[in-house]
């Protein structure tokens, strides 16, 4: 036995009121742990799908929902663009590097996507199992997907229009996979991957005679194709502030920066994240008080307690430190189980857009916010058991007894 | 051996209590007896080193604890001072074991008599595992004893064990103390308005 056992004891003795402290401070932990973690995960993933795209143009709509559609496959295409406007955008000088992207089917939620290999340069795409695509219809399937519909090399599936899986089946073009990506930790994990001309193929409209000619001669028939968005890296940094504008005043297209549109979407979560930041810290402060009043109180009920102790040779600073011993063990345990909590919270908030949008979270290591949080965990502990233990420090013992 | 010496405590620098002196030597047991109000717990706290007083000395077992520090009192308390309470008093959050144990832990300079023969003398020894809130009065105050003779004190005090009890219970408790004292070697001293105990002692000091 000794004062930190006893300490555990007397929480135990008075299990009601020690549990509402400790839940209070597992709620504050756990809902700013949890914002920090969706905010750092979900910037983490946005800023890693962000890398080597500058610019992106799609038909005239939402900036934001073009962003969301063709960088992060979230939201619905704006709609499409010519493949000559395109290819006039292609030919500036102030464009490095230019991705197409093609929509318009899906097999079981999962976006088909036609576009052609600077796709794979641009998120540094490697093959796990088989090759890429090189003729129509072949598909490399997202290392993600590829688990979850456990697809092989060489399995076949038959499309559905749309990006919904409820859409109309392309029965009489089935896609076969011919490769599985490896992990790439970015949106192309939960992509199924295939050329523009499969696309095209699918939905018959500008299915040619001669499919098999070579690239000069597709330029003949680029009026009358069209595909759905454009990636963009510029040659210099400094063009992304003329050429958007450019092209939004001057064409029919609609550029989009990702990145100033990604800022504005944070900037508008962020009242949000603020306002519920803010609830947690005073659901911790709150706690404070809790246990505070819960020490304050066991003091009057534990007088004669305390007084023993000192009788049986106790010091005053065993005494004080029984009280701090409390508090701390209270806030630590809270803090541990608030993060417990965050990450079971971050479970389920990842299940859920996983089912709704095909992305996940995963990322369950220990912040360096959390350390901060455990400091303010601490500090509120120590400022809750001050005056108590100040008070026990200062305890007359004689009077105490003479009482009874 | 106890020894005190025109001792003079004051609460609050106007009322002075004078205690008469004590010259106790070993094996001696001693009653002090009074009526309330007289200064009787006042007394019981400066030999058991919980008050300082204003002057004159105690020495108990030859050792001077009248200029000693709060710090050294706690553990001269711990060391050589049993007290047992006229209401007894427990650390209710532990059970009787954990209670005699924390006592342990407090005087570690101590050799520490056997938790398990002590409640055993006592008769006490199935109640180890209990908390304090299930014994009876008559077990808690039992309890008491064994916690104010765990250290192996040289002296006992006890604080009018038997006010409460009838005469019956009053005879028994008063010889249970005088045995345990005996047992462990150490001098008991009683303060009470307890008539009744007069005759168990042969040292009698009246306040």
């Amino acid at each position: 036995m000794n004062i930190f056992k006893l300490s555990i004891k007397n929480l135990f003795y008075r299990p009601l009121s020690s549990l509402l402290s400790l839940l209070l401070l597992a709620l504050g932990v756990s809902m700013i742990s949890l914002l920090v973690l969706i905010n750092s995960v979900v910037q983490d993933q946005m800023n890693n799908n962000l890398k080597g795209i500058d610019m992106v143009v799609g038909a005239k709509g939402s900036p934001l929902q073009l962003i969301l559609s063709s960088v992060y496959h979230v939201d619905s295409p704006t709609g499409n663009i010519s493949l000559k406007e395109a290819r006039s955008i292609e030919k500036n000088p102030m464009v490095g590097n230019s991705v197409p992207l093609l929509y318009g089917d899906n097999y079981e939620g999962f976006r088909i996507v036609g576009t052609n290999e600077k796709f794979i340069e641009l998120y540094n795409l490697s093959i796990e199992n088989g090759s890429f695509w090189d003729d129509e219809f072949e598909v490399v399937v997202g290392k993600k997907i590829a688990t979850k519909l456990n697809l092989k090399v060489g399995d076949t599936f038959v499309t559905s229009h749309g990006l919904r899986q409820t859409g109309e089946s392309h029965a009489d073009t089935p896609f076969t996979v011919v490769g599985i990506t490896n992990f790439s930790n970015s949106v192309a994990d939960q992509l199924i991957l295939t050329s523009a001309e499969s696309v095209w193929g699918v939905h018959g409209d500008h299915t040619h005679d001669d499919e098999e000619h070579d690239h000069d001669e597709e330029h003949d028939h680029d009026d009358d194709k069209e595909i759905t968005a454009m990636l963009i890296k510029f040659n210099s940094p400094m063009n992304v502030i003329q050429f958007p504008r450019y092209i939004n005043e001057n064409t029919n297209l609609q550029s989009a920066v990702p990145s100033y549109e990604i800022s504005r979407l944070f900037k508008l979560f962020g009242f949000g994240i603020e306002t519920i930041n803010l609830l947690a810290y005073l659901i911790i402060v709150v706690s404070g008080i809790s246990i505070f009043i819960t020490l304050f109180n066991s003091m009057k009920e534990r007088k004669y307690d305390m007084a023993l102790i000192r009788t049986l040779g106790g010091s005053r600073l065993q005494l004080s430190s029984m009280l701090v011993y409390e508090a701390i063990v209270l806030t630590i345990s809270g803090f541990i189980l608030g993060i417990i909590l965050s990450r079971l919270g971050l479970v389920f908030i990842s299940s859920l857009m996983e089912s709704s949008f095909n992305y996940s979270l995963n990322s369950y290591g220990i912040f360096n916010d959390e350390f901060w949080l455990l400091a303010i965990s601490i500090l509120i502990g120590l400022m809750a058991c001050l005056i108590p233990s100040i008070q026990v420090y200062k305890m007359d013992i004689s009077k105490t007894l003479s009482n009874e | 051996m106890i020894k005190t010496e025109s001792l003079k405590f004051s609460y609050d620098g106007r009322k002075y209590f004078d205690f008469p002196d004590i010259n106790l030597d070993t094996g001696e047991n001693l009653l002090i007896i009074g009526n309330s109000g007289i200064g009787k717990t006042t007394l019981l706290h400066l030999l058991a080193g919980i008050l300082k007083p204003k002057s004159g000395s105690i020495n108990v077992s030859g050792i001077e604890i009248s200029k000693f520090s709060d710090t050294e009192l706690d553990k001269f308390r711990g060391d050589n001072i049993g007290i047992v309470f006229q209401r007894p008093h427990f650390i209710y959050s532990l059970t009787i074991n954990e209670n005699l144990k924390l006592a342990q832990y407090l005087s570690p300079s101590k050799t520490s008599g056997d938790a398990e023969k002590i409640l055993e003398s006592l008769n006490i020894n199935d109640k180890y595992q209990q908390k304090p809130n299930q014994l009876s009065e008559g077990e808690k105050q039992r309890v008491s004893i064994a916690l104010a003779l765990i250290n192996s004190p040289n002296l006992i005090l006890a604080d009018e064990p038997t006010s409460s009890l009838d005469d019956f219970n009053c005879d028994n408790v008063i010889k249970l103390l005088k045995k345990q004292a005996k047992d462990h070697k150490a001098q008991l001293i009683v303060i009470t308005h307890d008539a009744r105990l007069k005759k168990h002692f042969k040292n009698n000091l009246n306040l």
